[in-house]
């Protein structure tokens, strides 16, 4: 082509001509060239690589999707549920796929028209997950905020509008030690269990207490659904949907309706309260308040409700009844004559009690100054005379005390599917010995047999103990209703000195003793112990007035009814200023078993005064604080673990006990004169100036 | 075939042509219409009207005498080169890069009509040049110059693909024109040792990405390599006779990006499968390899033979490069697929280039007849 030109100088037109010719041809190859290799490229890829691109096609398609399975009921022992699910309508972000984290929350905080704390604790969610760890943004939406969150989710990526369920805990606080809270997993679960279902948006995990400890139960298997969605991830419709297996239920002792009420029944006060079926083990009650709303935890823990919870001196956040440590008190009192028994005591034998008693060089006080005059077993335990006790545990020794007090079920965690139990001490010399290298003192066992001291117990182990006195068998608590009913042995007393000892409880409730105020309405006797724990010194004052965390603890043991024990049960009121705190308590507590209606009756005009019920009271005191705090409140660094670390920080479960050489001064009782007599309103009347270290 | 119900413009056109270009333009209305959601509007209906509008612009134009061609050559091309500068002008003060001009009632795109215009100045100036200096610098230089400028303007749009498209017109032109083989041989060497310092230098980075992605699309398949790893899906899974009409589930769940401008030919492979893309590929060959290159080849004079082999190369261009594109053969430039495509000023260059080689056609045969 171009050698035209070469042969003839003068360049023609007809030459050009022809090279165009030629040239044309070339071009018209160049195309037909690449035709034909285009035909072929789409026969490679449409036919060749049919199969391969078919596939990528469909998973471009079809998403599948897990869907989160319904939670295992928790139910209590007549099949209602303790901890149920709810439909509902959830809103959850998606980290990884946000492209403006704050845009994203802002808009969506305006349409669901959250507050600024919500926001903010939305935020602090998201700065703490990663990746494809869904964070929930709202739940319990109504249809309305839905559906406009869900028609605005094209513009919105990252979040994820669902309905599922969600767990609900109808009564809310009553339950939340006990059943613990279930949460969205993190991404320490996540990197223990590489389950794509944790990161499922709307799937939680047990976190603590019961939802923790039977997750694996409670969980169920996933359903699947496979959708068709466009890019944007918007599901144009679902293709085919694989039903979720919900989680077994578990079957727990407890009597709802009496949790319900002995929580709430404790009204503004800390403490706990513990029922339990003599018969079965069955633990029927097994209240720790205040509590936190297990309901409001699931979401995460916000940074409102975090300030709202961890700046309480009432501790909501302690499971008491099983990680509060606390000397029992005079509660221990039945105990110990009944060891004084078994070493061959003789109950007819007498102390005469004018206010103290003489050991070594210190005086030991009885709570009753003036003195109880000749106090025999009978009227020492009824009346709670300390010198009565002083005086014979010096003679019968630390050890026999101690190893009833072991026979109790005392100084030993129970197989409770609880987690961890603070489980205190029963001192004895050998004891002392190990822990402080110190040889038993005298007054350690005039100090331990008033239940103070080195002494220390869970409330739970002060109901079984009280379960044992009522049955005389070695009864071990139970909460599982599906586990097999044990069979318990006998305690191993004689019948005759367990009489007595239940006498003079009965005596203490309904005779000559100091716990006419637990004595019930109705035809049903109890018999039961108060007990007076000091907390402090009485350099910081009486223990009945002054600041509320230098108050006695007030705690009562009962079982009942008398002549045919069933129920047995244990108040605490941290700081109540004495047993006079617990005892009524007790009294509706176990009104509730044998009326319901007469309880209620008690309880609701209480309640009304208190402000409504412990949720109604939550949601108003997180109203003064939202709007007090506002967003302002300190963020939460981990919600779980911080919860994890205030339950484990009880200071008296972890530090070692100071060494006590002092006379434990006992707090006094709540007298009632005799038998017809009216219970005494208030301790302040006969709280005597209690001595102190004697010069 | 006479028959005097039909009039005689209409009756002697070139039917063999744009009866098969026709059926195209309503094949690629059915595309537009399922990849619109099984919609005539706006997509199918604008196509047809803007096909309908623009074949009777491309029946005026192959009533335009040849005389009247080379005299608006230079003309043309002047004013659309001020438009270009206008455009960047206007561009400029409104902040940010901008391809039309408003003007009122219609959106213009110089760049655009730039391409057949490129083609119809250099045929003239080739026309003009006396024949013996073909092989001297004077028949190379003016010829770049003239094609330098525009192609220029349109670099800096910036709109690559647009540019390439005129280059490609220009070179076709100056190609067949007949100036020495070697200064291809050598421009193509040059381009070679240029192209790697024009990729690190010269593109901006986007363009960039395109090109390493094109390399190697499944490294990035969310990102950068998304479009072209979604197109080869999307023909891929049409296998031979495709999903069907309407079932193409990568357009209509809009995994498919562009499926209805750039990407029209993966929509269409995905419901017609290969047999719909060689349906395309057949009526492309009729059009410009049998038709556009044989009118070019039978044109009575050089003007008319240069000027219709480069519209034809010109709406090539289109074709391969598009094609290329969405079957991963060719890095993702925004060109859109000749009468297939959705968009009005893609389908007036093209028609105008049809109605330029109609023209041609029509010179060849004294009756003003065409040829086939």
């Amino acid at each position: 082509m171009f050698r035209l030109g070469r042969k003839n100088r003068r360049i023609t037109s007809a030459a050009l001509r022809d090279s165009f010719d030629r040239r044309a041809v070339l071009i018209g190859g160049l195309q037909g060239t690449i035709g034909v290799l285009l035909a072929a490229r789409l026969g490679y890829i449409a036919v060749g690589e049919n199969a391969h691109y078919r596939v990528m096609a469909e998973s471009n398609r079809v998403n599948l999707s897990l869907i989160p399975p319904r939670r295992g009921w928790i139910l209590d022992r007549t099949g209602a549920p303790i901890a149920a699910n709810r439909a509902d309508f959830r809103v959850d972000l998606i980290p990884e796929k946000l492209v403006d984290r704050d845009k994203t929350v802002d808009a969506l905080g305006q349409i669901l028209s959250l507050t600024a704390v919500d926001i903010q604790d939305i935020k602090d969610r998201l700065e703490e997950a990663h990746g494809s760890q869904p964070v929930e943004a709202a739940a319990h939406l109504d249809w309305d905020k839905f559906a406009a969150v869900s028609v605005r989710q094209p513009d919105l990526p990252g979040v994820v509008p669902q309905r599922g369920f969600s767990r609900y805990y109808p009564t809310g606080p009553c339950v939340g030690h006990l059943v613990g809270y279930v949460g969205a997993a993190n991404a320490k679960d996540y990197a223990k269990e590489r389950n794509p279902l944790l990161i499922t948006p709307g799937f939680k995990i047990g976190k603590d207490g019961l939802e923790k400890r039977f997750d694996a139960e409670l969980r169920g298997v996933p359903g699947a659904r496979r959708s068709e969605v466009t890019a944007s991830g918007k599901i144009v419709r679902d293709l085919e949907t694989r039903d979720d297996i919900p989680g077994d239920p578990i079957h727990l002792t407890i009597h709802g309706g009496l949790q319900d009420y002995a929580a709430r029944r404790l009204g503004l006060e800390s403490g706990t309260v513990t029922v339990m079926d003599i018969h079965t083990g069955d633990i029927l009650a097994l209240c720790s308040m205040p509590s936190f709303d297990p309901n409001s935890f699931s979401d995460g823990i916000g940074r409102v409700e975090w300030k709202m919870l961890s700046e309480d001196d009432h501790v909501p956040l302690r499971n008491k009844v099983l990680k509060g440590l606390y000397p029992p008190g005079s509660t221990v009192k039945p105990t110990v004559a009944l060891s004084f028994l078994e070493a061959g005591l003789d109950p007819g034998e007498s102390v005469n009690c004018n206010g103290g008693l003489q050991v070594g060089n210190r005086v030991f006080h009885c709570w009753q100054h003036h003195g109880h005059g000749k106090v025999d077993m009978m009227k020492g335990i009824y009346q709670s005379c300390d010198v009565y006790f002083y005086h014979f545990a010096q003679r019968m020794g630390m050890d026999v005390i101690a190893a009833m007090m072991h026979r109790m079920g005392w100084g030993r965690p129970y197989d409770l599917p609880l987690g961890s139990q603070s489980f205190g001490t029963v001192p004895d010399p050998a004891w002392k010995q190990r822990k402080y290298h110190k040889d038993w003192a005298i007054y350690d066992t005039v100090n331990a047999t008033i239940g103070q001291g080195y002494m220390q117990v869970n409330p739970l182990q002060q109901a079984v103990m009280a379960s044992r006195i009522a049955s005389g068998k070695i009864i071990t608590p139970r909460l599982m209703a599906n586990t097999a009913e044990p069979g318990f042995q006998p305690l191993g007393v004689k019948q005759e000195h367990l009489d007595l000892i239940r006498q003079g409880m009965w005596e203490m409730v309904n005779g000559r003793g100091t716990g006419a105020r637990a004595r019930l309405d109705l035809p049903v006797q109890i018999a039961g112990k108060s007990g007076t724990a000091q907390v402090v010194g009485l350099n910081f004052g009486n223990g009945k007035g002054g600041a509320w965390k230098h108050r006695d603890h007030g705690h009562f043991i009962c079982f009942g009814p008398f002549d045919n024990p069933r129920f047995a049960c244990q108040v605490l009121v941290e700081h109540g200023g004495g047993s006079g705190a617990a005892m009524p308590i007790a009294k509706d507590v176990m009104t509730y078993l044998f009326d319901e209606q007469k309880a209620w009756d008690a309880l609701l005009p209480m309640e009304a005064g208190w402000g409504g019920t412990p949720q109604q009271r939550m949601a108003a005191k997180y109203q003064t604080f939202a709007a007090q705090y506002g967003a302002a409140a300190p963020r939460v660094a981990d919600g779980d673990a911080a919860v994890a670390k205030v339950e484990a920080a009880d200071p008296a479960a972890t530090a070692p006990l100071p060494v006590q050489s002092d006379a434990a001064s006992p707090a006094p009782e709540p007298v009632s004169g005799g038998p017809a007599a009216a219970p005494v309103a208030g301790a302040a009347a006969d709280a005597p100036a209690k001595p102190g270290r004697r010069p | 075939m006479n028959n005097s119900f039909i009039p005689d413009p209409f009756r002697l056109l070139p039917w063999r042509v744009l009866g098969p270009l026709t059926l195209l333009v309503i094949f690629g209305a059915t595309v537009l219409y399922s990849a619109g959601g099984g919609k005539m509007w706006p997509w199918a209906g604008m196509h047809l009207v803007h096909y309908v509008v623009f074949l009777g612009l491309a029946i005026v134009v192959s009533y335009v005498p040849r005389d009247l061609f080379k005299r608006a050559a230079y003309p043309a091309y002047g004013a659309l080169v001020v438009l270009l500068v206008l455009v960047e002008a206007v561009g400029r003060i409104g902040g940010g890069s901008q391809r039309w001009l408003n003007l009122g009632f219609m959106t213009l795109q110089p760049s655009e009509m730039m391409k057949p215009v490129i083609v119809l100045v250099l045929a003239q100036f080739y026309d003009n040049l006396p024949t013996q200096m073909i092989r001297s610098w004077r028949a190379l230089l003016p010829a770049l110059m003239l094609l330098a400028v525009p192609a220029g303007l349109v670099i800096i749009q910036p709109d690559l693909g647009t540019a390439l498209a005129i280059c490609f017109g220009a070179v076709v032109v100056v190609f067949l024109a007949g100036v020495p083989m070697w200064w291809f041989v050598g421009g193509g060497l040059g381009a070679a040792i240029a192209a790697p310092l024009a990729f690190f230098f010269v593109l901006k980075e986007y363009q960039r990405k395109r090109v390493t992605v094109f390399v190697n699309p499944e490294a990035d398949m969310l990102g950068a390599g998304y479009h072209i790893t979604q197109s080869k899906i999307a023909i891929g899974s049409g296998g031979f006779f495709g999903k069907g009409f309407g079932n193409g589930s990568q357009s209509h769940l809009e995994y498919l990006p562009e499926a209805h401008t750039d990407f029209v030919f993966a929509t269409m492979a995905e419901e017609w499968g290969m047999l719909g893309g060689l349906f395309v590929l057949f009526v492309f060959f009729i059009v410009l390899f049998r038709w556009g290159m044989g009118v070019a080849r039978r044109a009575p004079d050089r003007f008319s033979a240069i000027l219709a082999a480069g519209m034809t190369a010109t709406v090539f261009f289109y074709v391969a490069i598009n094609m290329m594109m969405v079957m991963g053969l060719a890095p993702v430039v925004g060109i859109p697929l000749p009468f297939l495509s959705h968009g009005g000023s893609s389908m007036m260059t093209n028609m105008v280039c049809i109605g330029t080689i109609m023209a041609v056609d029509r010179w060849g045969r004294r009756s003003g007849r065409f040829s086939r």
